[in-house]
Parts: C-alpha cells; sequence; structure tokens
C-alpha cells in the first residue's frame, strides 16, 4: 500500500511537472510572439520591457527560461501582473485560495450529505413512492443552472424579501475566518446551498443507480443467506460497495472546484475566490495571472487524481495491487 | 424413521401469472443429503429460496408449508427468519466469483456472520475462521484469513464461501449447484469436501445441481423436478437403479458417460424444457402420454420411491 | 486419411503487464484428419479457444505454424485469408451473443451468403431454406428473431450459418456447453448426422469429458497451454497414459445406474491450476502431479510416441511397460 501510494504521488509530481512545461511553453515559446511584451501587457514602455527581459532571462536557451520563470512563481514569488500596474501574483492567488477553499469544502461537505442520503434513500425504498419524491427533486437540482440559481437567491435574499425574512443575511462577499465563524458562515451559507443542490441532485442520481445494482449482486443475497440485518446489508455491503466510484467522482468534481470551477458561483455571490480571480484575469487578458491560477488549477486537479487514486486503492482491494 | 427436519408440503411459488413451483412436497431428515436434479427453469433455485424466505420479487405470492424443527417458516416474523438463517439453515450459490462482498477480506466475512448469531469477541470470531478455513482445506489459513476474495482462486473462493456456510454448524445446509462454475479436478475437490464435512458435522445437505452425475455420488435421497413439480422422488438407488419417471429415463439416457459402451446417437427427448400448461408438466416431451395425462398426476407409490406418471406400474420400467 | 489442418509448435502470448506474458497456448502441435473429430479437452483456461482461434487464424500467431489443405496459412493477411473463410468455420459457445438481435434467423443464417457472393437473391432464400432444414429448424422461424429461439434452437442457427458455405473444417468452442443435457443430446446428434451427411471435419473443444468422448474420434488433452495428451477416445478413456488425463478422467462424476460400470480410482489433485504468467519449470503438471520424480521439475517432456498414441510426459502409464523411459 505505501509503495502504491508513494508510487501514486511520484507519477503525480511528473504530470504537474509536464504541465508546467507545457503552459510554459504555450504562453511563452509560441514562435513569433514576444513573451516579454505579454508579460508587460499592452501599451508598456520600452523600460519596463527590458527589464522583463532582463529578470525573465527572455534572450536565454529556453530551458534557462523555463528554470527562471518556475524561480519567479515558486521561490522568489515575485511574478508580476502589468496589466494590474505591478501587483504580485502569487500573493494574489495566495490571498484566493481560502476564499474558494472555504465555499467548496462547506458545498462539498452539504451535497455529500444530501447526495449520499437522497441517494441511499431512494435506492433502499425503491418500489415505493419514496423513490420517485426524491429523484424528482434530484432532478430539480440537476436542471437549475448555478448562475441563474444565485441570482435568484440573491434577488430573494439581497432585495425581495431582505426587509422581512432575510433580514440576516449579510450583504454579498467574503468574511474571513479571523472575523469570526459565525460571520464566515453566514456569509457562505448561500453560496454553499446554491452550489451544493448542483452537485447533490447528480451524486443522488448516480448513487442511487449504483446502489440498486448492487442490491441486486449476488453477494447481497449472500449476505442476506448469512440472517444479517436488512439494514446491515444496505449499509456494510450494498452502499459500501456502491460508494467507491462516488468517492472517486467526488475527488475529481471537488478538485476541480479547487482550482476554480466554481468561478460561476463565486463571480454570482462576489466571492475573491482563484475562480474570480481568473475570470478577471481572462477579462483583461493578464498573462502572468492567468499563468498563475492555471498552474494551480493543475496542481489541485492532479492532487486530487493521486488523493482519488489512492483512497480508491483503499475502498477497493482489487485494484491496489495493480 | 427420524423425524425430518424439513418438511415441505404443497409449496406453490408464484410470480405475476407465472408459476415457478407447483405444488412441491419433500421432506430431509437430519444428517440425510438430498440431490435435487432437473433442467434449467424447473424450479430448483426457486423453491430453495422460497424455504429461507429470500423471494424480494414484489408481487411473488407463496404457499404452502415449510415446517423446520416444528416451525412453519412461511409464518414465521423477519427477524425470527433471520435468526434461522446462517445459522440453522444455512445456503450457497452457485457462482463462488460474486458470491463474497469484494471490499471485505474472507476472514472479516466469515466473522461477520459468526456474530451475527453469537455473542462472541472479534478475536474469538477471527480465531473461528482461521479454524473453519484449515478445516475446508485452505492452506495457511492464518495469512489467508486477511485476503480479498480476488486474490481466491474460484474453487478457493467455494471453499470459504463453504467455511462461512458452516461456521455457525447449521442443521441443513442448502447448496445451489455449488460445483457449476468449476471444473471437474476443483468439483471433485468441493465435492470430497462436503461429504467429509458432512460426516464431521452431521449437517443435512440438500444439494441443487443439474448434473446426474454429482447426485449419483454424493445424494442418499434424489428429488427430479420438471415444471416446477416433482415428478419422481426416493432413495439413490431406487430412482438410478429402477427410475420410474419417463422424464427421469430421458434424463439418466442423454448424458453422454465417460465409461460403459459408446452409442453412436444418445437418446434425447424431443422438445425443450418448459412446463405443458395443464395436467402432467412433461406431457408434450413424452413419447409414452397417454390420455390421461391431460391432468396432472399426483407423486405416488410406495414409501421410498415415489413417482408422478399415469402409466400403467408395469410399464415403469426403462 | 489425409491431414486437413496441420499446426506445427504454435504459441500464443498475450501481454500481461510489466513485460510479462500470458503464455495461453505453448508449443501445440497436431494434426485434424479429413472427416474425423478431434476432440480439445481440458480445464478452464487452458487455452482451448485460444488454440482453436489459432487453428482458423482469427487471431496471430506468435510463433509456429498453421498449414490448412497443405497451404501455409500463418502469415496470410485479412484478405489473402478470405477466399479460405468458407472452408474453415468458427460455431461459438454462446450463439446469442453472435447473433445480432435485430436480425431474424433467416438474415443470419443468410449473411455469409450473401459475404461470399453464394449467388442472386432467389439461390440465397433456398439454400437458407435448405440449412433450416438441415439444422432441423422450420420454415416458420425464418422470420423471428434471436431472442425467440431457445438456446439448443439458437445453436442451432450458430450452426447453419457456419455450413452454409460447405466448409471443410468446422472448429466448434464449446458449442453444447450452455445447454441442458436434454438439448445437449440433441445438438450432439445434429453434428453428427451433419458430419455424416456433408464429410466435415471438426475440431471439437469441451470441458465435458462425457461430450467429448461422445463425438471425438481422436482427443487431444490440453493442460496450462500445451497438449499433454493425443490419443484414440476409446484407448484414451480405457487407459490415460499422461497422469494428468488420469486425475482428469477420475475426477468426473460418473452416473451409477445399476448397470456395473466400474468407478475409477479417483486421483485427488491438489492445488489449483498454476497461472499461465508464471508457469512451472520442467514439465508445467509437475507441481501437482502425483507421480512426479525430480526430473520433471527441471526437463520438459516434449510430446512423443507411446504405445500408439502420444504423450508428453516423463514417466507415463502404459499398460505392459514399465514407467519410465
Ligand atoms: N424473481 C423472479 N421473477 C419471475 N420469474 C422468476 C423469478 N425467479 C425465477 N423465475 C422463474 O422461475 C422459473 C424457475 O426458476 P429457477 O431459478 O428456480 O430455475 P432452476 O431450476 O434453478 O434453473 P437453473 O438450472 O437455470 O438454475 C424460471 O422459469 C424462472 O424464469
Ligand atoms: N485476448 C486476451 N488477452 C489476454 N489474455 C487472454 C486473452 N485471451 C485469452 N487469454 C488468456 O489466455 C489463457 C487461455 O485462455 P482461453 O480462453 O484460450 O482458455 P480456454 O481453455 O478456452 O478456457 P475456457 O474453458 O474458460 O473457455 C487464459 O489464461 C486467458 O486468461
Ligand atoms: S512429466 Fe512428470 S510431472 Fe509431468 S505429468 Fe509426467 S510424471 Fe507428472
Ligand atoms: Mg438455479
Ligand atoms: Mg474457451
Amino acid at each position: 500500500m505505501i509503495g502504491y501510494i508513494l508510487r501514486r504521488f511520484g507519477a503525480a509530481v511528473l504530470v504537474l511537472f509536464a504541465i508546467s512545461v507545457l503552459v510554459f511553453l504555450i504562453f511563452f515559446a509560441t514562435p513569433g510572439v514576444d513573451p516579454a511584451a505579454r508579460i508587460a501587457g499592452k501599451n508598456a514602455d520600452p523600460a519596463t520591457l527590458a527589464q522583463v527581459r532582463a529578470s525573465f532571462g527572455f534572450d536565454r536557451p529556453l530551458p534557462v527560461q523555463y528554470v527562471l520563470m518556475m524561480k519567479h512563481l515558486f521561490v522568489s514569488h515575485d511574478l508580476t501582473s502589468f496589466v494590474n500596474r505591478g501587483t504580485l501574483v502569487i500573493p494574489q492567488i495566495i490571498d484566493a485560495v481560502p476564499v474558494t477553499l472555504s465555499l467548496v469544502v462547506g458545498a462539498a461537505v452539504i451535497w455529500m450529505v444530501l447526495g449520499v442520503g437522497m441517494g441511499t434513500l431512494a435506492g433502499a425504498m425503491r418500489g415505493t413512492l419514496v423513490d420517485p419524491l426524491v429523484m424528482l427533486l434530484g432532478v430539480f437540482g440537476v436542471s437549475l443552472p448555478v448562475y441563474w440559481l444565485g441570482e435568484v437567491v440573491n434577488l430573494i435574499t439581497q432585495k425581495q424579501l431582505h426587509g422581512s425574512v432575510f433580514s440576516w443575511v449579510p450583504p454579498l462577499g467574503y468574511a474571513p475566518l479571523s472575523q469570526g465563524v459565525g460571520q464566515w458562515a453566514l456569509h457562505l451559507l448561500f453560496p454553499w446551498l446554491t452550489l451544493a443542490l448542483l452537485y447533490a441532485g447528480i451524486y443522488a442520481r448516480l448513487l442511487r443507480g449504483e446502489l440498486i445494482n448492487a442490491l441486486n449482486e449476488d453477494y447481497v443475497r449472500t449476505a442476506r443467506a448469512k440472517g444479517l440485518s436488512e439494514r446491515r446489508i444496505l449499509i456494510r455491503h450494498a452502499l459500501r460497495c456502491s460508494l467507491i466510484p462516488i468517492v472517486s467522482l467526488f475527488g475529481l468534481d471537488f478538485g476541480a472546484l479547487v482550482g476554480g470551477a466554481a468561478l460561476l458561483t463565486e463571480v454570482v455571490f462576489g466571492l475573491p475566490g482563484v475562480g474570480k480571480l481568473t475570470y478577471q484575469a481572462l477579462q483583461n487578458l493578464d498573462l502572468p495571472v492567468i499563468m498563475g491560477t492555471v498552474l494551480y488549477a493543475a496542481f489541485f486537479v492532479v492532487l486530487a487524481n493521486a488523493v482519488v487514486d489512492v483512497l480508491y486503492a483503499r475502498l477497493d482491494p482489487r485494484v491496489r495491487r495493480a | 424413521m427420524p423425524e425430518p427436519l424439513l418438511e415441505v408440503s404443497d409449496l406453490r411459488i408464484r410470480f405475476g401469472g407465472f408459476t415457478a413451483v407447483d405444488g412441491l412436497s419433500f421432506s430431509v431428515r437430519p444428517g440425510e443429503v438430498l440431490g435435487v436434479v432437473g433442467e434449467s427453469g424447473s424450479g430448483k433455485s426457486v423453491s430453495m429460496l422460497g424455504v429461507l424466505g429470500l423471494i424480494r420479487t414484489p408481487g411473488a405470492k407463496i404457499s404452502g408449508k415449510v415446517v423446520f424443527r416444528g416451525r412453519d417458516l412461511l409464518a414465521l416474523k423477519n427477524a425470527e427468519m433471520r435468526a434461522i438463517r446462517g445459522r440453522e439453515i444455512a445456503m450457497i450459490f452457485q457462482d463462488p466469483m460474486t458470491a463474497l462482498t469484494p471490499v471485505y477480506t474472507i476472514g472479516w466475512q466469515i466473522a461477520e456472520q459468526v456474530r451475527a448469531h453469537e455473542k462472541v469477541s472479534k478475536r474469538a470470531a477471527r480465531d473461528r475462521a482461521i479454524k473453519l478455513l484449515d478445516e475446508v482445506g485452505i492452506p495457511a489459513p492464518e495469512q489467508r484469513v486477511d485476503a480479498y476474495p480476488h486474490e481466491f482462486s474460484g474453487g478457493m473462493r467455494q471453499r470459504a464461501v463453504i467455511a462461512m456456510a458452516l461456521s455457525c454448524n447449521p442443521a441443513l445446509l442448502i447448496a445451489d449447484e455449488p460445483t457449476t462454475a468449476l471444473d471437474v479436478t476443483t468439483q471433485a475437490q468441493i465435492l470430497d469436501l462436503l461429504r467429509r464435512l458432512r460426516a464431521d458435522h452431521g449437517s443435512a445437505v440438500v444439494m441443487i445441481t443439474h448434473d446426474m452425475g454429482v447426485v449419483s455420488e454424493i445424494a442418499d435421497e434424489v428429488l427430479v423436478m420438471y415444471g416446477g413439480r416433482a415428478v419422481e422422488r426416493g432413495s439413490r438407488t431406487e430412482v438410478f437403479h429402477s427410475p420410474r419417471h419417463p422424464y427421469t429415463w430421458g434424463l439418466l439416457d442423454s448424458v453422454p458417460r465417460v465409461s460403459g459402451p459408446r452409442v453412436r446417437r444418445l437418446p434425447t427427448i424431443p422438445g425443450t424444457p418448459g412446463a405443458a400448461g395443464q395436467g402432467c408438466p412433461f406431457a408434450d416431451r413424452c413419447t409414452h402420454r397417454l390420455a390421461a395425462c391431460a391432468e396432472a398426476p399426483p407423486l405416488s407409490g410406495t414409501a421410498g420411491h415415489l413417482d408422478a406418471c399415469w402409466l400403467p406400474e408395469e410399464e415403469k420400467t426403462r | 486419411m489425409s491431414t486437413l489442418l496441420k499446426a506445427t509448435d504454435v504459441v500464443k502470448h498475450f501481454r500481461a503487464g510489466r513485460g510479462r506474458a500470458v503464455q495461453a497456448v505453448n508449443g501445440v502441435s497436431l494434426e485434424v484428419r479429413s472427416g474425423e473429430t478431434l476432440g480439445v479437452v481440458g480445464e478452464s483456461g487452458c487455452g482451448k479457444s485460444t488454440l482453436g482461434r489459432c487453428l482458423v487464424r482469427l487471431t496471430d500467431l506468435t510463433s509456429g505454424k498453421v498449414e490448412f489443405q497443405g497451404r501455409d496459412i500463418t502469415t496470410l493477411s485479412r484478405r489473402a485469408l478470405r477466399p479460405l473463410r468458407p472452408a474453415m468455420q468458427l460455431v461459438f459457445q454462446d450463439p446469442y451473443a453472435s447473433l445480432n438481435p435485430r436480425r431474424t434467423a433467416g438474415d443470419a443464417v443468410a449473411e455469409p451468403l450473401r459475404i461470399h457472393r453464394y449467388g442472386d437473391a432467389a439461390a440465397i432464400r433456398k439454400r437458407v431454406g435448405e440449412l433450416f432444414d438441415l439444422v432441423g429448424l422450420t420454415r416458420a422461424h425464418l422470420d423471428r428473431y434471436p431472442h425467440e429461439f431457445s438456446g439448443g434452437q439458437r445453436q442451432r442457427i450458430g450452426i447453419a450459418r457456419a455450413i452454409a458455405l460447405n466448409p471443410a473444417l468446422v472448429v466448434a468452442d464449446e458449442p453444447v456447453s450452455a445447454l441442458d443435457v436434454s438439448v445437449q443430446a440433441q445438438v450432439l446428434n445434429l453434428f453428427s448426422d451433419l458430419q455424416e451427411e456433408l464429410g466435415l471435419t471438426y475440431v471439437f473443444i469441451a470441458h465435458d469429458l462425457g461430450v467429448v468422448r461422445h463425438v471425438s474420434d481422436r482427443i487431444a488433452v490440453m493442460y496450462l497451454g500445451e497438449v499433454v495428451e493425443v490419443a484414440e477416445a476409446e484407448e484414451l478413456y480405457a487407459a490415460p497414459a499422461h497422469p494428468y488425463t488420469d486425475a482428469l478422467l477420475s475426477a468426473v462424476p460418473e452416473i451409477d445406474d445399476g448397470t456395473g460400470a466400474s468407478r475409477r480410482e479417483r486421483v485427488v489433485l491438489t492445488g489449483d491450476v498454476p497461472s499461465p504468467i508464471d508457469r512451472p519449470a520442467g514439465c508445467s503438471f509437475h507441481p501437482r502431479c502425483p507421480v512426479a520424480q525430480a526430473r520433471c521439475r527441471t526437463e520438459r517432456p516434449a510430446l512423443r510416441p507411446v504405445a500408439g498414441r502420444q504423450v508428453a510426459c516423463h514417466f507415463p502409464n502404459v499398460p505392459g511397460t514399465a514407467a519410465g523411459a
């Protein structure tokens, strides 16, 4: 198992390296474009251009350029966004990470609890009215676009009913944990619910299908023949096996969301997270920031992949020896 | 003659309009091996699942009487039935590859069954699992107890499943085609194992199979099923040496043998398996049929050997 | 009797990752004579199906040689094989899987005729009708779909397809394994009737020793990718020479119907068949062999003629001769 984990993370490091090289090549080694001009932004003065050229070594061979770039990114943390007149890229990302993490972790907890709960209920109560009812609820969650749902929630909680029922809802934006857990959670409550609703629906559907298959498996029949209680059969046998694909999907979704895929939610609720940062950088063609966030996203997606694989191996002994 | 351990009378199992088991009666005495043979769809599995209350299809209708140690199983509550399943009556199934939950170790699954029925510590349950694995011939059981099902071959898994079934010393073991998915040499090992275990534990066994050879090797009593009904029932020697039902004749004749004279053409039963609607279920494939066969023949005969056929007594020999 | 198919030292390996190989077929040499039925028997995973596919070149060989009607077909391309296809046909275990569920039985049988340009639509229709008669289906079955047939009837459709183009050789891979005994007997009879009427040659793959004995003139016994014994059917069953054949036969549960057929003495093999990835050195069978000696652990026995048959064993059991050679 330890060997497997080491191997898996070794592979992840290699993949990250490959991605960084690829990103570097795409951004800075595209033939016919002056990379210095890209970093310095539109209409940069010649002095800035010269400074950029020197500090990134654009007159030196590509491997050296790559190393210098990585040094700016990861060692000296001084990659500068010139579009934004000199803000440092890395601190910007580092500031945005807790926001995104707060949003995604909270939403993930909610959607896993909801999704697994609903899926299990529907799967176990198949043939009764509960199943279609729960699934209808799930479809409802899946079919609402996050952006639209967020706007409606804002409309209701911030305007329409803000004077009465929702007077306790704070204004849009983020409150760091340093202002107290209460404020933090209160600010994030609706973003969490909005993001979670979509995923809860998807997960509930998926789990229900897996569970129904599992309940028809031979091993469930064996478990019944052993004289186990229906509850134990459902939870320890059927659900345990059905969760394996759910967990692997969860890891991927989680990684992608932390990597910036929660962009829409962040934008709608005015949360200064990584998604929003990427969104702004794209609008301004702020190349250093784009590169920084792309690498950051890659890092989380690859990390999540590795964690998922290790978890998968923990959950499913059949893949352990691979 | 000792009291029967299990006595099934007039068991009827219907799925919607389809009658899968139609008035089946048989009994199993303590320590005896009953072989249940018949072609696919004859209701072998369904009837035994019915005995154990394991039919979960919505709308399935089960009637009749299943008396086990003086209690009617069909009338028991769920919780009471659970206490019998796995403890007094164990059941194992055809495909050892899928019969175990893939994510738990073999030992865990055996211990789970032990602890479902007896108040013993985890440690003690695990020790019992090791002892059982040893007993069914798994080499190095102390290590193998922590193996996962996929790390076992088919034959070893079937042994593990048997070990699990025997963990609470059941009075009756129902084995549904336990060797069908296995190779002959592995099948021989498993049959030997079952024979030995019966001698050691004294459990009665209901052995479901479609292989006449397997029945001939292991059964004391034989029940031949066709179309959800018992067509012949009796001791092994009676049924194999002087079979009385045309279907049993056909079944015995159409098996190509590994010894004895080689025939150029095999005797066959015309048509395909499946019950005729009314009357004798075998009527539309039977070459001996009479006018009377339009009505269902009762299972009758001497105490040791019954058959359900309208042929006159003197014609019931091959 | 002339040789229809000749396999020499056929090897088929599959890649198994980390540079290892599944040695599915490992140096098999055999001959199929015109008009005979060669049975191939062995336990699951011993390479019967893979060998069958090699013999009709449905797969490429890793090494070795296959000659069909005197012609080396080992390295022929798909295209070059095409004209030979009608002459070598395969019948599968599960006819359902090989039939298109949306096409009628008549279409399924007509397909090979169309592909190989048997004739115009009328000629094909006539031929399909004949084939249905031949395999014991009625004309009413022509327009039915596969799911409307029972297992035995589907197998009849599969057989009709295989014999549509008058093949010289039919390789049947476990054609009756999925059938009930009473239906199995019908299909086995069909096989022998067709052989008699059409002069077919069969390679009949099966794991059921009773079935193989019934259909075969000669039998090849396989273990772990190798042929360990080839003999006339009667002789093989009367006196198996290879210890594995002996164990295999003795493991078959026999019906005791009081007619006094004597029971073989059981040879119980211990353990499981080793993985075809890590084949034991020397004789593949030595870890489980009840008569293995030191030599068996190091030296691989070649298939050699012994008392009118072929055996790959250092210490074959041949009546009248002392063990050891
Ligand atoms: N849950 C179910 N719903 C409807 N029909 C069923 C159900 N289970 C079994 N049957 C039908 O009942 C009949 C008897 O089935 P059963 O499984 O007992 O056959 P069997 O004798 O065990 O055959 P096999 O040798 O193929 O296992 C079959 O026709 C089958 O299709
Ligand atoms: N395409 C393939 N890729 C990898 N391994 C294969 C492939 N086909 C077969 N094998 C392996 O080769 C070996 C021989 O397989 P084969 O199917 O020929 O056996 P068989 O004797 O026909 O068995 P069965 O009785 O189960 O049909 C097995 O170990 C199998 O897992
Ligand atoms: S060669 Fe040796 S090990 Fe192999 S079968 Fe013969 S006696 Fe047994
Ligand atoms: Mg069954
Ligand atoms: Mg095969």
